[in-house]
Order: structure tokens, then sequence, then C-alpha cells
């Protein structure tokens, strides 16, 4: 499993071809793999967005994304995962996260990146922060996700 | 007690600060501290709660050295 968060700018497809050579060694049980790559839109709420700034919690940040793929490991019976996440300044077009599993068969690599994806939307703390023509905005989340985890 | 709070994007922002260290009175809940780090304050109706990077409900009972952070609805990814 490999769980990181860069501050750089990074190639999801590079850390997919470095990850299979140097860890996964071709792994011949490996039928399926099945990639998600999020990158920066240059619109969101009819604003144009010049960059966006992302921060997060570390230590709990790191925890909950390995929970996320062990729980995914577990539920898919998938041979491996690995989630990469930017913090720091990105910009459009700038990748923001990569998320790759990999399975004897199709359909628990589907199921098993979509639910890490969908676990990291609703439960890893991150925050974005994007710069527009009028200021600054905190991201807000969008409907579906808004009814996770606790509140004060 | 002694307890470490953390604030995250817009909840650091209203609270103009990124941490602070606490005495507290024994069985503190996540909740009633909240209330009284925000008395003279507009809070956002929705915050959420992580005591020592777990998400716990509002009603969680503070111990002695905990790590306690407030922070808005998560938009990574």
């Amino acid at each position: 499993m490999k769980i990181e968060i860069m501050n750089e700018k990074f190639d999801p497809w590079e850390a997919l071809v470095d990850y299979k050579k140097n860890v996964l060694l071709n792994d011949s049980r490996i039928g399926a793999t099945s990639v998600f790559v999020g990158t920066v839109r240059d619109f969101n709420d009819n604003e144009e967005v010049e960059n966006m700034e992302l921060e997060h919690y570390p230590g709990m940040t790191e925890k909950y994304l390995e929970d996320m793929v062990n729980s995914a490991i577990k539920k898919y019976n998938i041979i491996d995962g690995l989630v990469i996440h930017r913090v720091g300044l990105l910009e459009p077009t700038d990748p923001i996260v990569v998320v790759a599993t990999w399975s004897e068969h199709r359909e628990n690599a589907f199921n098993a990146t979509r639910d890490i994806m969908e676990a990291l939307k609703a439960q890893a703390p991150f925050w974005k922060k994007e710069s527009t023509n009028n200021g600054f905005r905190w991201v807000k989340p969008s409907v579906e996700q808004e009814d996770t985890a606790n509140e004060v | 007690m002694k307890i470490y709070v953390k604030y995250f994007a817009s909840v650091r922002d209203m609270m103009g600060k990124d941490s602070e260290d606490l005495e507290i009175e024994s069985s503190t809940s996540a909740n009633e501290l909240w209330k009284s780090l925000t008395v003279d304050k507009k809070t956002p109706v929705r915050v959420l709660v992580a005591v020592n990077h777990e998400y716990v409900d509002k009603n969680f009972n503070l111990k002695d050295g905990d790590e306690i952070a407030f922070f808005p609805p998560v938009t990574g990814g």
C-alpha cells in the first residue's frame, strides 16, 4: 500500500509506473488495474478559478486514507491500493489526487477505487481555498457528501 | 487538565489562530468546549470535531493530554 501527501506538483502516471515496477514487481495475480485521477478545473460555481490552496490535517489525513484502503482491501479482496494527494498551491490542470487499486478481476478494482474515492471526499481532512476574480473563498462540499462524520 | 486545540481552514480564519494549549475542567465535552471558545462569535452551521486524529461525537468527553480539532466539512479530492 502507498499513501502519500505531496507538497509539490506530481505526475500520477509516472507514480503508477514507478509503483508497479518497484513495489508490485509485475505481480502475476493482477488481472485488473483501476485508476482515478482528479485534476484542478479552471471553473467552479460560475466563477473562473485562478489557483487553489489545499490544506490538510497532518497525521489524521494519512490515518484515514490508510484505513480507507485497508477497508477496500478487506471488502473487495483487492491485491493492493495507492492514494497520492496534493496539498499546497495548485493551478488549473494540476493533478490533485490519484487513487489506484489492483485486483484479480475488474469488478473489485472498479468498486474499490470508487469506494476509496467517495470515502476520501466525505471524510479525509482536506480543505480547498479557491482564488477567483472576486478574491479567495473556501470551497463548500457538494450536497451529496454532507451527511457524514460528527458536528459540534 | 491540559488539552491541545487545533483549528483548520475557515474555522482557523474565524478563530484568528491555528492552535492553542488550554487548561479545562475534567470531563468537559467537545461540544461544551466549542461553545465556551466561541461565546462571542458567529459560528458556522456545520463544524466537525476530531480527537486524537479520529472523528468523535459532540458529546465526547475529553481527557488530559487530548488533541482536539475543529474544522469545516472536508473538501478534498
